[in-house]
């Protein structure tokens, strides 16, 4: 079978460096802007980057749709909004019927005061039950408990823009955001389906979310730390909304779309992480790509977590990059903009293709780190990598197009 | 048949299927009663009731998972139909599956006893969950995260089965079931993989999932008798019954699955969907998208709608929903309407949700095989304004050769798939 080629027509990012390209940049290349979104109060002991004030209003108008949606879902919407004004789709019903919509999402978000209300009232275990039922019986409100489902992340899309060619959720932290990317990718290059809007979004000032981490031992705490001289306890959460374009190239052509970046290949895996090696899985990804050597035209974004910074996954990514990347600016983007899970993937692709376009790398955001090269030269390509903080080893390459 | 082309180029088959409901556990027990019109839907007697208006639901309750969470049933339940369909397909029997696994599953979320041992024994520090200053977790704690990360079930199921690629655990709502389908069917036909393992598991009926459904005034009321509750297409409906279950089905490559000599059970043939922009919890009046899915499913299969014999509806018995469906099913079928027969398995083992579309393509493959249609029991009292036959009350003998199986989900995703019998 031929395969068509798989463009980026248009990405919204909403991050704690801003929503727009020359934003992030100036960000970027000043480590003490990314700094200055760390906030180590809100959720302490544990810091989190941020995302400041923005306009949800500006794209998504109806205040009955942004009522029906968490912050998670909030940043989403509104990174699928500036996504589509790239693109040139927003209002175009024709087009919006087949674009198909792949997302990424957590768990839905809970009503929280209604859960500090339980916690701080609940009797002793005998009577609990009971009594928590009748408290949500009474406290539950149907809007926001529609927040809690994670498929209406993508149904408030679909009913805010009118995106209705499909609609599929995909579950399972930072996997679940390269699988999104991967299906569209391989559905576009069958030719099964001709527009996809691919997006997830993170809210890390979520105390819900913060509970399952901090159960694992994988929070940061007690200060902020430079991502690859981490404890293994290494995982600072930042907030982000990710949302991509892509169409084949026939389609973008047809309608006049202007064509920011080729996706040219998109891996994702699942290795034993007790008994097999993530390195040996990204080295077979790169042999798929047949991407050649990294080299210094060939910029690496990582998606480390910073979780098992110091002996566990992300130590073991950094050897992998020092060895199979040595050479090639390398850029940890935790640093700057935290990890945001399950759209930690899709962001950094946006990045990549922000470094495509502009044909050049930002400077090193560790810099103490041996592993982050400073950028030499114009950059042709860009390579993401996604690995997991428990599973999952994801490998994206982008491309300058034509 | 009408439609242009041959129907079974694009045809992916199903070499094996595997399926619990609250009427039993396994498939061949499941379709026993189904055709003998059973119920499995009870009182709720995992926790307690008395202050709700829904009391009933069609549990699960013969499963080995002790306490039961919605993390633990909906993973006792995917392995235990995995186990299944992979066994009778026969796939694995030298090795690993050369495919991928779709899991529709339910997001994994602490219910409440295992929040309040968390919080004992961890602390966040700050926020509505904090007690202190922040305990962190050890190593004695990380199986706390490990079994409420949304992908570790299918990365378990994965490992078992020794299946391809990234695992991909999805949810689309009550459309789950099927977009897992979907999703193994376009992955075979992109000739990616020569197999696929789609499971659909759902096992989330506790206290707060129940309560959340009844605020959307979606479950009936209807507690005495229970088996009586859930009634698809009647005049009284009032809501559908929560319910638990998983499906699991091996596709496969036909020209692979006949090479190794596999008993092919069927086919799927099309899928189609859509998503609905009007509203949250309700389909746009014109019923678009339900009609989108439905055709789209059929010209996929390079079907005409008069080549469709059967209908396995998504039949909630939600006012809402029954209306819809059969809006949609008279804008696509027109006067072909009349021959149709619709029926609805959520009239016995109710909604069983994420994993509603699995279980309900295991149950329309087998009457295609069997040559049986299962009724749409609780039909005493016809919608006047639903003209349908709704195959009442009893199972009834007819041969069909192509099917359409519907699911609809709140949130907006619609998905229909089109499935031939083995021939």
């Amino acid at each position: 079978m031929t395969e068509r080629e798989v463009c980026i027509t248009g990405y919204g990012l909403l991050s704690p460096l801003g929503e727009t390209p020359g934003a992030w940049w100036a960000a970027l290349n000043d480590p003490a802007v990314c700094r200055a979104r760390v906030d180590e109060i809100a959720t302490a002991p544990f810091p989190i980057h941020t995302i400041g004030d923005y306009d949800l209003a500006a794209q998504v108008p109806r205040p009955g749709d942004r009522r029906a949606m968490g912050p998670m879902m909030q940043y989403g919407a509104y990174a699928a909004g500036l996504a589509l004004d790239m693109a040139g789709l927003k209002g175009e019903t024709d087009l919006l019927q087949r674009t198909h919509m792949i997302v990424a999402s957590g768990g839905g978000e809970r009503d929280l005061e209604l859960d500090r209300q339980i916690l701080e009232g609940a009797p002793g275990r005998d009577a609990r039950d009971a009594w928590i039922t009748a408290q949500m019986a009474d406290g539950l409100r149907p809007t926001l408990f529609l927040a809690q489902l994670p498929n209406l992340f993508a149904g408030n899309i679909s009913i805010v823009y009118k995106v209705s060619g499909s609609s599929r959720t995909f579950m399972g932290e930072e996997a679940a955001g390269a699988d999104a990317l991967r299906i569209a990718h391989r559905r576009l290059a069958a030719g099964q389906g001709d527009i996809f809007l691919v997006g997830a979004a993170f809210a890390s000032e979520r105390p819900e979310i913060q509970i399952s981490y901090n159960a694992g031992g994988l929070l940061l705490r007690d200060g902020f730390a430079d991502l690859w001289s981490r404890p293994d306890a290494g995982i600072c959460f930042g907030a982000a909304g990710a949302f991509l374009v892509l169409e084949s190239r026939e389609s973008a052509a047809a309608r006049g779309a202007a064509v920011r970046a080729v996706l040219r290949s998109v891996e994702s895996d699942r290795t034993d992480r007790g008994a097999g090696d993530p390195a040996q899985t990204a080295r077979r990804q790169l042999e798929k790509m047949n991407a050649g050597p990294a080299g210094s035209e060939t910029a690496v974004l990582s998606g480390a977590s910073g979780a098992g910074a110091s002996t566990g996954i992300t130590a073991a990514e950094r050897a992998f990059l020092e060895d199979a990347a040595a050479g090639a600016p390398v850029r940890g983007i935790a640093q700057a903009v935290g990890h945001a899970v399950e759209a930690a993937f899709l962001q950094n692709v946006i990045l990549a293709t922000v470094c495509i376009e502009r044909g050049e790398v930002f400077a090193p955001l560790s810099p103490e780190a041996a592993v982050e090269a400073a950028g030499a030269g114009p950059v042709r390509r860009a390579l993401v990598t996604g690995w997991g903080h428990v599973r999952g080893e994801a490998m994206a390459l982008v491309e300058a197009t034509g | 048949m009408t439609g242009s082309g041959n129907p079974y180029a694009r045809a992916v088959a199903i070499t094996g299927v595997g399926m619990i409901t609250s009427l039993g556990r396994g498939a061949a027990e499941n379709w026993r009663r189904l055709t003998a019109g059973e119920s499995g839907i009870r009182r709720i007697g995992r926790f307690p009731t008395e202050d709700l208006r829904t009391r009933i639901a069609g549990c699960v309750d013969f499963m080995d998972v002790e306490p039961v969470t919605i993390p633990a049933l909906s993973r006792a339940m995917a392995e235990a139909v995995a186990d299944e369909a992979v066994a009778a397909s026969g796939i694995a029997a030298d090795g690993a599956i050369d495919g991928d696994l779709f899991i529709a599953a339910p997001p994994i979320e602490h219910d409440w006893d295992s929040r309040f041992d968390l919080l004992d024994a961890v602390d966040p520090g700050s926020g509505p969950y904090a007690r202190g200053d922040g305990v962190s977790g050890t190593e004695a704690t990380l199986p706390w995260h490990n079994e409420f990360t949304n992908g570790s079930l299918a990365d378990g199921l994965a490992a078992r089965h020794g299946c391809t690629g990234s695992p991909i655990t999805l949810t689309t709502a009550c459309a789950s079931g099927a977009s897992a389908i979907q999703l193994g069917v376009e992955s075979i036909r992109r000739g990616e993989r020569t197999a696929a393992l789609c499971v659909g598991t759902d096992g989330s009926i506790n206290s707060e999932s129940l309560i959340r459904f009844a605020l959307l005034s979606a479950l009936s009321t209807k507690n005495d008798p229970p088996e009586q509750a859930a009634k698809p297409f009647s005049r009284n409906r009032d809501g559908f019954v929560m319910a638990e279950g998983a499906a699991a089905l091996v596709l496969e490559d036909p020209d692979r699955a006949k090479a190794r000599g596999a008993t092919i059970l069927g086919y799927i043939l099309g899928c189609g969907e859509a998503a609905d922009t009007f509203h949250r919890t309700r389909s746009n009046p014109d019923g678009g998208a339900i009609i989108r899915s439905m055709a789209g499913a059929i010209a996929d299969a390079g079907l005409e709608p008069a080549d469709i014999d059967y209908i396995n509806a998504h039949g909630t018995g939600t006012p809402e929903n029954d209306k819809m469906e059969y809006l949609g099913i008279s804008e696509v079928f027109g006067t072909g309407r009349d021959r149709l027969a619709v029926s609805s398995n959520k009239s016995m083992i109710g909604h069983t949700l994420t994993a509603a579309g699995a279980v309900e393509a295991v149950a329309t493959v087998q009457a295609l095989r069997e040559g049986v249609l299962p009724p749409t029991i609780n039909y005493r009292e016809p919608d006047p304004n639903i003209e349908l036959d709704v195959v009442p009350n009893e199972a009834r003998v007819q041969k069909i050769e192509f099917a359409l199986s519907n699911s609809f989900g709140f949130g907006g995703q619609n998905v229909s798939l089109v499935l031939a019998a083995a021939g």
